[in-house]
């Protein structure tokens, strides 16, 4: 009897924690968002779903550019990724540890911090561009902040270790030998890579993709810091619903949205790839 | 008479175009070398120029263009009391957050690692959901539940939202590191007489515990870099990265750059440590 019961007690604290503070609030955010009101007279349920329609319709566009910057953002992350890990895990040798150490070293300073830092160095008159704009290589008023890729170089520098990460682990695994057989089998170094090598790695790229796909969609702090009113996300838009206009009921139709659309598109990935596959590769 | 003449073909053929491969690969190989430094140099790009911003010696508010060398703000570390404020809160809610997730956590990862209960697909599926659902998504619920039920946000909030995403982390690492476990061990302490309580301590845990600190390690590093969700259950309460989030507009002070620089190098001394004594226990 005790031996049943002990996972149970060993699971409760931990997981009523997820259930109170995680599931709990879901379901408020679901009633903030068909309530009608305001900060001072207090907002009353209503089942007003009209929320939802007009904060689409209102917001659309920059639901729209979020999912666009996160499309490009990933796919912009794949390129940058997978060499990087390709080389780590087939080339890196007995320094293989070391090199890994390496890309994730950026990511020991604060997230807002590195983001700051791009800042810094894009600004207009920063230490990237006022040499060249003295040197009359660029004209005066050239400015790579407040433009759309400005906010997508960043959302790619942040994410970046979620897409290297699952693509090493995956390349990682693959057996020498059967690239050897490739060989011994008289396939060249391109086919035994279109053949062998990236089939056998697509499942750490399904991975990464949908490890930065999700947080580039919905993140708000690098349009924030370097975007320009132009650049807004749908983050950006439920932050100021949220925490500058008060304006709980329209942030939670949005956010409610956003996951709604995040979680379908979880789904449709998932099936269109089969399901282990992703969830085995997303498990490690 | 075919055996001995078929193979000499077979084995010469090859030779050509393995030469051939192996010039193509040294190129592509090099190829690859110069891209991944590339990228490195791109990563580190930003951290060196937060670095050197440090000392940078400025007469206004701006720190964007270099002005001369100086050591002065180390000195002058203290000069806003708001950004210490909000450091020493980063710190201690980093290390509440910690403790709480890692008990919870360490407790989850056992229950999950050893035995088989019903419940445990759907305890599996919620931890799933903690660790990939947006940042944006559990900050808005969880404002959205301490608005409904009349909480007041700010520090203790925070170290709620806090201890709930690391301790799927925590719990995720332990769980690996007690699956990997020889249980035999465990039965020789039990027949030589050990009581469970004895075996847990003196045996299980010493086993689990590189799977502890590595978990701890985790959730202190995702709760003191945290900015979305403290963001949404900090009410007036500001930690370190809120108080740079705020100082953008106005300019951020060198001395953001040196604490910058001196939590990361805490971050890479602990990383660099963790990496040596987890090789030499394994």
């Amino acid at each position: 009897m005790r031996r049943k019961l002990a996972p149970y007690l060993l699971v409760l604290p931990g997981g009523l924690w997820l259930v109170l503070f995680l599931v709990v609030p879901l379901v408020f955010m679901a009633s903030v968002s068909t309530q009608e009101g305001d900060v001072v007279y207090g907002f009353a349920q209503t089942f007003h779903f009209a929320n939802y329609t007009d904060a689409l319709a209102r917001y659309q566009t920059q639901f729209l550019r979020s999912v666009g910057y996160g499309l490009v953002g990933t796919l912009a992350a794949i390129a940058l990724a997978y060499p990087v890990a390709y080389w780590i895990a087939f080339k890196g040798g007995a320094r293989k540890s070391t090199y890994l150490l390496l890309v994730l070293l950026p990511f020991f300073v604060s997230f807002v911090l590195r983001t700051v830092s791009w800042k810094f160095l894009l600004a207009d008159d920063g230490i990237l561009l006022q040499p060249l704009k003295d040197a009359g290589l660029l004209p005066e008023d050239f400015h790579v902040l407040a433009t759309s890729a400005a906010v997508i170089c960043g959302l790619v520098y942040n994410y970046l270790p979620f897409m290297v990460l699952p693509i090493y682990v995956a390349l990682e695994r693959v057996d020498p030998r059967v690239v050897e057989a490739a060989y011994d089998l008289y396939a060249g170094p391109r086919e035994s890579f279109t053949k062998i090598v990236l089939p056998l790695s697509l499942p750490g790229v399904f991975a990464g993709v949908l490890m930065t796909f999700v947080p580039m969609t919905s993140d708000y702090v690098n349009a924030a810091i370097l975007g320009g009113p132009s650049n807004t996300m749908i983050g950006n838009i439920i932050q100021t619903e949220y925490l500058t206009n008060n304006n709980y009921p329209v942030g939670a139709a949005l956010s409610f949205t956003l996951m709604a659309v995040m979680l379908a598109g979880i789904f449709v990935y998932a099936r269109a790839l089969g399901t282990e596959n992703v969830l085995e590769a997303a498990a490690r | 008479m075919s055996g001995p003449v078929s193979p000499a073909p077979a084995t010469r053929a090859p030779a050509a175009p393995a030469r051939a491969r192996r010039g193509r690969t040294r190129w592509g190989g090099r190829l690859l070398f110069g891209y991944t430094w590339l990228v490195l140099l791109w990563l580190f790009a930003p951290i060196a120029v937060m670095i050197v911003f440090g000392f940078n010696d400025i007469k206004s508010k701006s720190n964007v263009s270099w002005q001369g060398f100086t050591l002065k703000w180390w000195g002058r570390l203290g000069d806003y009391p708001e950004l210490t404020t909000a450091l020493w809160n980063s710190i201690t809610i980093a290390l509440l957050a910690t403790l709480v997730a890692t008990v919870l956590g360490t407790l989850m990862g056992i229950a999950l690692g050893r035995y088989r209960f019903g419940g445990q697909g759907a305890t599996n599926l919620v931890m799933f959901a903690a660790i990939s659902s947006p940042e944006l998504v559990m900050g808005t619920s969880l404002l959205s539940l301490f608005i409904s039920v009349g909480v007041q946000t700010g520090y203790w909030t925070v170290v709620i939202a806090h201890v709930l995403f690391s301790v799927s982390f925590v719990a995720v690492t332990v769980r690996a590191r007690v699956v990997g476990l020889d249980g035999s061990v465990e039965e020789a302490a039990r027949d030589l007489g050990a009581s469970t309580w004895v075996t847990f301590w003196r045996v299980t845990f010493p086993m689990i515990l590189p799977g502890v600190i590595s978990g701890a390690l985790l959730a202190f590093a995702l709760s003191i870099d945290d900015f979305v969700i403290t963001q949404f259950t900090s009410g007036t309460t500001t930690t370190f990265p809120l108080w740079i989030y705020g100082a953008v507009r106005i300019g951020v002070p060198p001395q953001v750059n040196i604490l910058g620089t001196l939590i990361f190098a805490v971050g890479v001394a602990i990383a660099v440590i963790n990496t040596v004594t987890s090789r030499r226990r394994t």
